[in-house]
């Protein structure tokens, strides 16, 4: 039996942090994914990383970016957490550029910074509109230089939780679709989000809430659920992300009469003080009304960079130029580019304290599973409530990664050695055996995921109620049921991507039905979660978080209350 | 528009060798040579083994060969490789072992990455803040940052080509265009502090001097990383550091002396000059290729170009501009 002190599912850039940070204290670490490292969908990340960074002259301070934050998320972030990550940001991102990464200077030689949405100030650091891949690359530069040990192409089949501790997981070597019972005294899940659950969506094809799902079912409670982001600038054509840094640079959102329309006050979700660089919820829901309204153009509007010059696009924007070039057709220095919203992240996910445990030491009642750690998109610390502000995302993965790894390495150390059964192993086996055995009956796992995805997308999307919401619901009941009988046609054993792909659709079922479920459950709207039929925020009732928890009859749902430090919810508005 | 997909398939697990397999599909304009494959995958052949996930040109996960050149399928639109009813070939990476249909062993590709140890290595106490350098600096890497190691230039690397095709076994073959262009990321980096060692290293043999300039880098790079100009970035500044011991600066000089003095290249010295004349152990091997380039009329004693003058003048006026 293979075994860690520490075993990090996901090599992401949370998933590495954690890795570095663990293996400094000393413990065996080893690292599970199924991509190599550098594939992960940390790289799609465009636009910056934002910190505080104390400078002279410089009116920003860490409770500024605190304070927008806390507005960001609408007032539901937890301000403990958020204090915590935005405290942090400035040694973090002092640490990022002396392992190496080549963020953008200033005239002077400092760091550069840019504008982004939500932000007060400007304290985006970036690389280009490559800032997630820059960061990436780097972080798996550190891990070579330490030598970590990586499980490349694994994927985690099931956690494993023996008296309510987790010991380990069983996953499968892809290349030999061979079963392994991994023991371990801490397992970090940094597995990404859920985008996926969601079609169209940005995110790339490996998001498919894995971690989320596994913890759910090893009785890990999930939070806030509801909460998934719509990135105001996705190509229609493909869903690719857009950066918000074409935004801080100045670019403009236009209607199909060429009006920018977030400063228009027919209509008072509109920002006619922030406009462009308002918070993405608010713009998204703009632009849909746009576009319902008829004002926009072939189901989008229009994302105008003309302006900035060619110059300013080729050092700054390059990515995305070439990303509508390609995929759009169009030349971002001479035509707009038709964008639209389009599902980016998902708030919601694994309850987790401020260290990155999935279980409650501090007696919040919220129970969850020792020896369970989660980072990253996967977790819910919940520094981002209700809507996340651009580049806090990769923010997160640094702060958290760093506080998830060094707690393990200490929880390690004192943490007893088990004896492990391979009971779980011999059940996951069955399990697949059983999917291959299936016979044909005409059904494609392809084909009810598109449908998921289609479905989650017009009755979860960014405008909801509660008929909606109901028959998503049912619709994900009747999608478990026929997941049951879908067959694979390949029944091989090296790289059956076909076996993988059916095993995560049925973790982004579970996805979907949390999701559905707690959007049925918070009635008001908040953030990224817009009800219609409940269309005003309700401090009252639900200044507070949903909690989900696996039962085998489906969700039971409860609530948590938000942290509050020091700002009182007052009216949101940009 | 109608296509047909003629895709290189092998399974290991089968006792068939690797064949080729056709799908034809109503393929609309939009699609990428990826998104027939997905199609292809989803509906009609679950057994086709392909990795992706991106899909928008960043995960570096679908190189593979199209049409006979390395291409990242997510970004190669089926429209512009053929018109309505034709035929596209798609095959994995080159000079890596294949383990099934579009899925290769990158083992080989991320050992030349780690041979350069490909990580930051200042020295000193380090700054309280971050390292003050000027922003070109940051850009220009930011430009080689820029690779996503998708692998295309070490398929298509001719000179890598050549060496496995010699029976050269892979641990031992030059470190190819992705992982020098990451050296040049280190080496190119104000941040850094060990760039005359790791220039040393690179000139060794396998490294920046066993390049022949065939482009073919450059052309596939789906990044614009331009790996072979990194690689010549990286010979001026081993040079620059009076890193000239060695076959490859003495193979460069030799080139330019002839060409300076004859106005054309001198192909029977040139050997001996790069590896040293009285370097027998390195000579001996050259002989039968040598002999048979003789045979073949290939080579021919040294004798003046007809404007040797002019040429002269260039190279001059191009030594003139490198010394200033």
């Amino acid at each position: 039996m293979l075994e860690h002190d520490v075993l990090v599912v996901g090599a992401g850039l949370a998933g590495l942090r954690v890795a570095i940070e663990a293996q400094k204290q000393g413990v065996d670490v080893a690292v599970i994914t199924k991509v190599h490292p550098v594939r992960s969908h940390s790289n799609a990340a465009q636009g910056g990383i934002n910190a505080a960074l104390e400078q002279e002259g410089s009116p920003d301070s860490w409770e500024a970016h605190a304070f927008d934050t806390v507005k960001g998320s609408d007032y539901l972030g937890d301000q403990d957490a958020i204090e915590i990550i935005c405290r942090e940001a400035g040694p973090e991102i002092i640490e990022l550029e002396h392992m190496g990464v080549v963020f953008n200077r200033d005239e002077t030689g400092h760091l550069g910074v840019r504008a982004f949405g939500g932000a007060t100030y400007s304290r985006t650091f970036f690389v280009g509109d490559i800032t997630g891949q820059a960061l990436l690359h780097v972080m798996y530069e550190q891990v070579l230089k330490a030598n970590t040990r990586i499980y490349e192409e694994w994927f985690v089949t099931s956690l494993i939780v023996e008296d309510g501790v987790c010991r380990g997981v069983v996953a499968m070597d892809l290349a030999t679709r061979r079963l392994h019972t991994i023991k371990a005294k801490a397992v970090v899940l940094a597995t990404g989000g859920a985008g996926r659950v969601f079609e169209p969506s940005t995110n790339a094809l490996i998001v498919t809430g894995d971690g989320i799902s596994q913890a759910y079912r090893a009785g890990a409670p999930l939070m806030d659920m509801e909460m998934v982001q719509f990135h105001p600038t996705t190509l229609k054509q493909n869903g690719a992300l857009l950066t918000e840094g074409a935004r801080g640079e100045g670019a403009y959102l236009l209607n199909a009469e060429g009006e920018r329309f977030l400063g228009n006050e027919r209509n008072q979700f509109y920002a006619p003080s922030k406009m462009e660089l308002a918070a993405r919820d608010v713009i998204s829901r703009a632009e849909q009304i746009e576009i319902d309204a008829g004002r926009g153009v072939d189901g989008c509007v229009l994302l105008d960079c003309r302006h900035l010059g060619e110059d300013l696009i080729r050092e700054r924007l390059w990515q995305i130029w070439e990303l509508a070039m390609d995929f759009a057709n169009v030349d971002i220095m001479k035509d707009p580019v038709p964008i639209r919203p389009g599902v980016h992240y998902i708030m919601g996910g694994i309850k987790t304290d401020v260290d990155g445990r999935a279980w409650d030491v501090n007696g919040g009642g919220w129970g969850g599973v020792k020896g369970l750690f989660a980072v990253g998109e996967c977790a819910c610390i919940n520094a981002h409530g209700a809507n996340r502000l651009g580049a806090n995302s990769l923010l997160e993965t640094v702060v958290y990664g760093r506080r998830a790894g060094l707690t393990a390495g200490f929880y390690v150390k004192e943490a007893p050695t088990a004896l492990l059964s391979e009971a779980k192993m011999a059940d996951d086996e069955s399990r697949i055996k059983e999917i291959i055995s299936r016979p044909d009956n005409g059904d494609r796992w392809a084909a009810l995921r598109l449908e998921m995805g289609e479905m989650m997308n017009s009755q979860v999307g960014i405008f909801r109620t509660k008929e909606n919401l109901e028959g998503a619901l049912e619709k994900i009941q009747e999608m478990k049921l026929r997941y049951r009988h879908v067959p694979i046609q390949n029944k091989g054993n090296i790289f059956n991507t076909d076996l993988q792909f059916h095993l995560e659709l049925g973790l982004m079922l579970d996805c979907a039905e949390v999701i559905a479920l707690s959007a049925l459950s918070r009635e008001e709207s908040r953030g990224a979660h817009y009800r219609l039929d409940f269309p005003a925020r309700d401090d009252e009732k639900w200044l507070k978080h949903t909690m989900a928890y696996y039962t085998p009859e489906g969700p039971e749902m409860d609530t948590l209350p938000v942290t509050i430090t020091q700002w009182e919810p007052t009216e949101r508005k940009y | 528009m109608q296509v047909s997909l003629r895709v290189r398939r092998f399974d290991p697990e089968s006792n068939q060798g690797p064949y080729y397999q056709t799908y034809s599909m109503d393929a609309p304009d939009y699609y990428t040579v990826l998104d027939a494959l997905i199609h292809i995958r989803e509906e009609t052949d679950g057994t086709l083994g392909l990795r992706c996930s991106c899909r928008s040109a960043i995960c570096g996960s679908c190189a593979m060969r199209i049409d006979g050149h390395a291409k990242l399928a997510c970004k190669t639109k089926i429209i512009d490789l053929t018109a309505d009813g034709g035929e596209v070939t798609v095959e994995p990476v080159g000079n890596m072992p294949v383990v099934k249909d579009l899925i290769a062993d990158m083992k080989p590709f991320w050992d030349k990455i780690r041979a350069v140890d490909p990580w930051l290595q200042p020295e000193g106490p380090e700054p309280e803040r971050e390292y003050v350098v000027p922003n070109e600096a940051m850009q220009d890497l930011a430009g080689a940052m820029n690779c996503i190691m998708c692998g295309a230039c070490v398929s298509d690397c001719t000179v890598l080509e050549a060496e496995l095709n010699r029976g050269v076994p892979v641990e031992k073959t030059w470190l190819a265009p992705a992982a020098l262009a990451k050296a040049y990321r280190f080496v190119g980096d104000p941040r850094d502090d060990h760039q005359y060692d790791r220039l040393e290293k690179l000139s060794d043999s396998g490294g920046i001097w066993d390049c022949t300039h065939c482009f073919e880098c450059i052309e596939v790079c789906p990044k614009g990383v331009a790996p072979m100009d990194r690689i010549m970035a990286l010979r001026d500044k081993a040079v620059s550091a009076g890193i000239t011991n060695n076959n490859g600066t003495r193979h460069a000089k030799a080139f330019h002396d002839s060409i300076k003095a004859y106005g054309r290249l001198d192909e029977v010295t040139l050997v001996p000059k790069s590896v040293g004349f009285f370097n027998i152990r390195e000579l001996l091997p050259q002989m039968p290729t040598g002999l048979r380039m003789l045979k073949a009329g290939k080579l021919r004693l040294p004798h003046k170009a007809e404007n040797k003058k002019k040429i002269k003048q260039i190279v001059d006026s191009l030594d003139k501009e490198q010394m200033e």
